[in-house]
Order: C-alpha cells, then structure tokens, then sequence
C-alpha cells in the first residue's frame, strides 16, 4: 500500500510539471469564456478593414480576424461583441479592459508596444503610400510620374513623403493638396489631376468611387515606410496575445499549406502532412497548448477561410476594391506574409 | 423681419379695400416684397440666387435622380442616387437591431407618441397624470422593450441599438433627465440655505465649463478605468448619463432665467398664506417660472436633439454615424452627397417640428395671461 502510495505520489510530481506547462492561465480569455462572447474593439467604419453592409452586419478584414478568434474559442465566429472605437481612443479602451482585443487598421509601433504598455501580437496588413494613376497616362513605375499632378490629402505624411521622393530622384511629382477624402476623390475624377495618392486600403477605396474605376490602375511601388498594422492586447497576459498572434498564423499557414473554404474537408481526409494535420487538429494538442480545443484551426479555416481568401473577399476583387496582394501576398511569392513553423 | 412689418401689416389692413384674391396677393407683394428701393433689390438678389440654385438642385436631386434597384449599377443617371438611401433605409432608423424585433421598437415609437399627444395638446384635462406616466410607465416599457431579455423577448445588446431610434433614445432620457435635475439646480440656486446654494452653483459652472466633447470622452474612456476590475457598465448608459449630467446645468440656468423672471411678491404673499417652501415652490413660482422658460426650454432640447450626434466619437452609430457608416461600405462608396442630404432632412425636419411646436405653445400662453 505504501509503495502504491509512493508510486503514486511519483508519477505525480512527475506528470505535475509537464501539466503545469499546457495548462494555459489567461484572465481575458477565462474572462472571455464566461462572459460567453468575445468584445472586439474595431474601426468605426473604412472601407477593406471594417464597415457594414446594407445588411447592418459588420464586414472586413479586422472583422474576420475578430470572427476568427471567437471561432476559435466557442466554435462560433458569431460570438463578438463589436465596440467601434475612434483613432483617440482606442487605446484607452483597450487599457481599461472594456475591450479584450484591439483589431483596429492600427499601426504597431515602438511607443505603443513600450510606453503604452500593449502586445502587438501579429501584423494582419502591411501597407505604405501607394499611387493611383490613370491608365491613359501611360505610366507603369513611380519614377516615371515627373510632371504628372497628384490628388491627396493635407496635413498628413503624404505630402513630405513626395517632396522626399523628388529630392531623392530629381524629379518633380506635382501636388493638389485637399482636406477631405470626398473632395480629393471628385477632384481625381473630374480630371484636375492625374492620380491619387494615400496608404495602398485608402487609395483601393478611392478608386471604387471613381465613375470608371477600370480606367485607374496601382502603380506596384509604394514610398514613405511600411507601416504594420495589426492587432493589440494588453500586456501581462501571454496566454491572450499567443492566442491571438496564433489565430493569425492558423490563417496565413492556411493558405501556405494549401488549405481553403473550398477544400478543407477534402484535405481534412487525405492529407498526411504533418504540419496541416496539426493546423487541422489531427495530430498533436496545438488547440490545448493555447487555451482552446484542438479543432480550432480547422474552423477558423471552414468558417473565415484562409488569409487568402478573406483578403479576396475584402480588399482584393471579391471585397470590390481591387487592391492587389502586393507586400500582403505570401513570402513564396513575394510579399511578407509567413508562418513559424508548426512543431 | 416680421416684428418690423407688424405694425405696417395693422395700418395696412386698416386701409385696404377688400378686393378679389388675386388682386388682394398682387397688393401683399407689392407691400412685402417691393416697398422700397432695398427691399426690390433684395428680392430680385434673392430671386435671383434661387433661379441659380433650384434648378440645379431639382435636377440633381429630382429629376436625374435615381430611386429604383439594389445595387450601385442601378444608378446610372448624372442625379443623386436614392438607391443607396433606400437600401439602408431600416439601417438609419434601427440601427442593427435585429429586423425580426423592428417590432418593438415601433411599438416603442406608437407608445411614446400616445403620451406625449396628450401631454403636449391644449386644455388637457389631467395632464400631469401623462406627464407622470411618460415620465415612470412609459420608459419602464420601452426598456423592457427595447433591451428584451425577459417576458420571452430576446436580449437585444446596446451596441446593435443605433439610427434615428438611437437618436429619439438617448433625447428623451436626457430631457427627461436633465429637466428636473436642471429645476433642482436652480432652485438650489436661489435657496438661502448656504451649503445648497454653493453644491448647486459649483454643478452648474463645473459643467458648463467643460465642453461636451470632453464629457463624452470622459463618460467613454476614463470612467471605465475608476470602475472595479471586472464591472462594466454599458457604455451607452454612460454616454446617457453623461449628457443628462451636463445638460441639467444648461436646464438650470434656462429655469433660473424663468424663476427671475417671476414677481417676488407672489412668493411672499404664497407665504404670508402659510404655505411650506415646497408647495410655494411647486404651485406658485414654478408654474409661473416654466411659463416663461419654455423658449429657453425648447431651445435646449433642439440643441441636445442634435447633440446627440456626437455620440458617434464614442463608437455609437446614431442617424449620423449610420450615414458615415454607409459611406464606407465597399460597394456604396462614393455617396457622401446623398447621405449627408438624408441625415440633415430627417434632423431638419425633427427640429423643425420642436421649435413649430415651440411657437404654437409659446403663443397659446402669451394668449392665456
């Protein structure tokens, strides 16, 4: 009896560590669990990220990352308490708990992750200023705009980001400089200038205002910086943020493997690669290891689809906007979207 | 304008011979639109403006327009595109209420219209009895209503609240807030009790002092941080609170305007008669003071009316924050025109009916005293 007790007691403290690591202690997302929705603070309305369609639902690439997550935990991407938050506050928000999780076209910068104290747990879209241009134009590359006149708007960094690019290529890109989004967008249109220039979202949005917007094409370089942008949460809780940064890997490796909307089950049956077999939650425990059951990549991949598919279904053709994948394209084909390694 | 022509139009009727109509309108013109050199020119300058203006306008709005479809390809003409108004019609006034419960909201609208036609008509028998059951009945009601949750209706959270149903809400809780606190306040600010006098003098220049943006902002972002960890009040309630807070230091100052405006002697002969502060308050001076206050009154509410438009910097998507929604909406883009023409006819028209509303009332008192 007593070397049963021992026995036990051994195979106890043995087992104990190893629990100790895939139990997963997170207060928002056991917050989260009991409250039986997820509160997702996000745009209050642009084109591509977040907006709502004539139905009143809410719509964009933010939004399907805010699905995805609920998805992930209830098996349900309809659990998500939507919070629209402006550019001033949004932070705050999300510092006083009122949100579990920023997704919010929001830039991760140096200030935000120190000072503010927020994880920046993955990029979702990578964008920089891009120029729209009439196809009649005849121009195919940026450096080839000298004496060509440019709509934007003022106050912003656009307008240094042109005189630095003259400067730098001893060229001349003329500017009319405009305050509101609307006014620039008719001005482009009526012709006072030969294109139109904001972040890559913006300017896919200026261009399905346009009366003909097969007549404007992106020109493929962009200036200024890249600017990340991705989701917030608070710091001090790694369980929520790997959660977060995960679901955004589950969907990015989606389309790496191969794996979509259309094919899933397909590729549930019959794949024997090891590492889609864990995103699809046959193998291996990578839904516990993160708070949440092992089927959740393979619902997000069902329900959302694939980093591919929801960027179609929001900022490229589908989504009406027409903005090519560009650096938001695969690292195998030349952008900067990638997965570590799923083992 | 029109309290300068008054006494002409008294001469002018004395003088004038009853004609036919026609030449009865000929004459009103003549008088009104072309007695002087001045008054020609301003006709003509603004007859002028409207012949540039108007057709334009019809053409772009009217005639051009276009109504019919569903989607952004219907609209084909030069004109506005009504199409977009129509398909999102339900969105501006419910906002994202769930359309299967668009019910109760309009059951909300029938109820609120059926007390207040009796509290705002003329010669009401027991119209403090409405008042009360506008006041306590009627939003317990709408609460029960509008949230759902028990009595089999389903819970309907805040955030899907929204459109010109949010509008109507967060106005009428913050007039039927913010007006007897406002009366409060002004009483106490005319007590001769120091204490109460200083609190309520302190409320009144504490918020008036701060803009309402700031307040919102408060109500949205800080007071979140202050609560508890794991307390959360909605933040609708918050903003409404918020608005109630501030604008009964406007109220106040209105219904001080009208206490002033109240002869003292009748306080003291209320008194002399033996009657308690209270009731010397509320049947003697108060009735007498809201007679005279109901201009600034109405004047408030107009205003908060459209203030309640702000609360879309707080992510609450009211009539206004309904428009600039659509506005972004991949496949509408491009409408700003038709929207913001949408929300300021639907505002214009609301205001409009407070302040015609106001004016009739005004009228009947100036006519009863």
């Amino acid at each position: 009896m007593l070397r049963l007790c021992i026995a036990v007691l051994g195979a106890l403290l043995i087992v104990a560590p190893a629990r100790a690591q895939t139990e997963v202690k997170s207060p928002t997302l056991d917050a989260v669990k009991k409250r039986g929705e997820l509160i997702c603070g996000i745009d209050t309305g642009i084109p591509g990220y977040a907006y709502q369609d004539s139905k009143g639902e809410w719509q964009g690439l933010d939004i399907a990352y805010c699905r995805a997550i609920a998805d992930a935990i209830f098996g349900s991407p309809a659990k998500v308490k939507y919070i629209g938050v402006t550019s001033k506050v949004r932070f705050s928000v999300l510092q006083s708990g009122e949100i579990d999780v920023l997704i919010r076209d929001s830039e991760h910068t140096f200030i935000r992750n120190t000072q503010l104290g927020l994880d920046e747990p993955a990029d979702n879209f990578y964008t920089a200023q891009t120029f729209m241009v009439r196809k009649s134009l005849g121009v195919a590359h940026t450096k080839d705009l000298n004496g060509a006149t440019i709509c934007l708007l003022t106050g912003t960094t656009l307008e240094t980001n042109i005189a630095d690019y003259n400067r730098a290529n001893n060229i001349k890109i003329n500017t009319l400089l405009f305050d509101k989004p609307e006014e620039a967008f008719a001005a482009a249109d009526a012709g006072r200038c030969d294109g139109y220039t904001d972040d890559g979202g913006s300017v896919a949005a200026a261009r399905s205002t346009m009366k003909q917007p097969g007549d404007w094409m992106f020109l493929p370089e962009t200036i200024g910086g890249l600017q990340p942008l991705g989701s917030f949460t608070r710091m001090g809780d790694e369980a929520w943020t790997r959660l977060v940064k995960w679901v955004h890997y589950a969907m990015v490796a989606g389309e790496v493997f191969g794996v979509g909307k259309a094919n899933i089950e397909q590729v549930k049956a019959s794949t024997n690669d090891p590492d889609t077999r864990r995103l699809l939650g046959l193998e291996g425990d990578f839904g516990k290891l993160l708070g949440v059951d092992n089927n959740w990549g393979y619902r997000i991949i069902k329900d959302i689809g694939n980093y591919g598919e929801v960027y179609d279904a929001t900022f490229g053709d589908k989504g009406g906007l027409g903005l090519p994948r560009g650096m938001n394209n695969l690292y195998s084909k030349g952008g900067l979207m990638f997965t570590p390694s799923w083992h | 304008m029109s309290e300068a022509t008054a006494g002409q139009r008294l001469t002018v009727r004395r003088n004038f011979e009853p004609g036919t109509p026609g030449a009865r309108i000929i004459e009103w013109t003549r008088r009104n639109l072309f007695g002087s050199a001045l008054n020609t020119l301003l006709t003509i300058l603004v007859l002028a403006l409207a012949a540039l203006i108007l057709p334009p306008l019809i053409r772009w709005g009217v005639t051009q327009a276009t109504l019919h479809g569903t989607t952004r390809a219907d609209c084909t003409g030069d004109g506005a595109c009504w199409t977009f108004i129509r398909v999102r019609l339900p969105l501006f006034f419910y906002g994202r209420y769930p359309p299967s419960d668009y019910w109760r909201v309009d059951l909300v609208a029938i109820l609120l219209v059926a007390c207040c036609v009796p509290v705002l008509r003329e010669r009401m028998t027991h119209r403090w009895l409405w008042v009360i059951l506008l006041l306590t009945l009627f939003p317990a009601l709408a609460a029960v209503l509008l949230w759902g949750g028990i009595f089999g209706l389903d819970y309907v959270d805040t955030t899907l609240w929204g459109g010109l149903m949010l509008d109507f809400i967060v106005a009428f809780v913050t007039v039927a807030g913010s007006l007897p606190l406002g009366i409060l306040l002004a009483l106490g600010r005319r007590s001769q009790l120091p204490i109460v006098r200083t609190l309520s003098m302190g409320y009144i220049e504490l918020w008036r002092g701060v803009p309402l943006l700031t307040v919102l902002f408060i109500s949205a972002v800080l007071v979140p941080l202050f609560l508890p960890q794991g307390v959360s009040v909605d933040r609708l309630l918050r903003a409404m609170a918020a608005l109630v807070l501030f604008n009964a230091a406007y109220m106040a100052e209105v219904v001080r305007g009208g206490l002033q405006g109240v002869d003292h002697g009748q306080e003291e002969a209320a008194h002399t008669l033996g009657l308690h502060w209270w009731h010397v308050q509320a049947f003697v001076v108060l009735p007498q003071a809201l007679r005279i206050a109901v201009p600034g009154i109405i004047n408030t509410v107009v205003d908060l009316f459209k203030d309640t438009t702000l609360v879309t910097i707080i992510g609450l998507f009211d009539l206004l924050g309904a428009v600039e929604q659509a506005l972004k909406d991949p496949a509408w883009l491009g409408f700003a025109k038709e929207g913001y023409a949408f929300a300021a006819l639907i505002f214009f028209v609301c205001c409009y009916a407070m302040s015609a509303y106001g004016r009739s009332m005004e009228r009947r008192l100036s006519r009863d005293q």
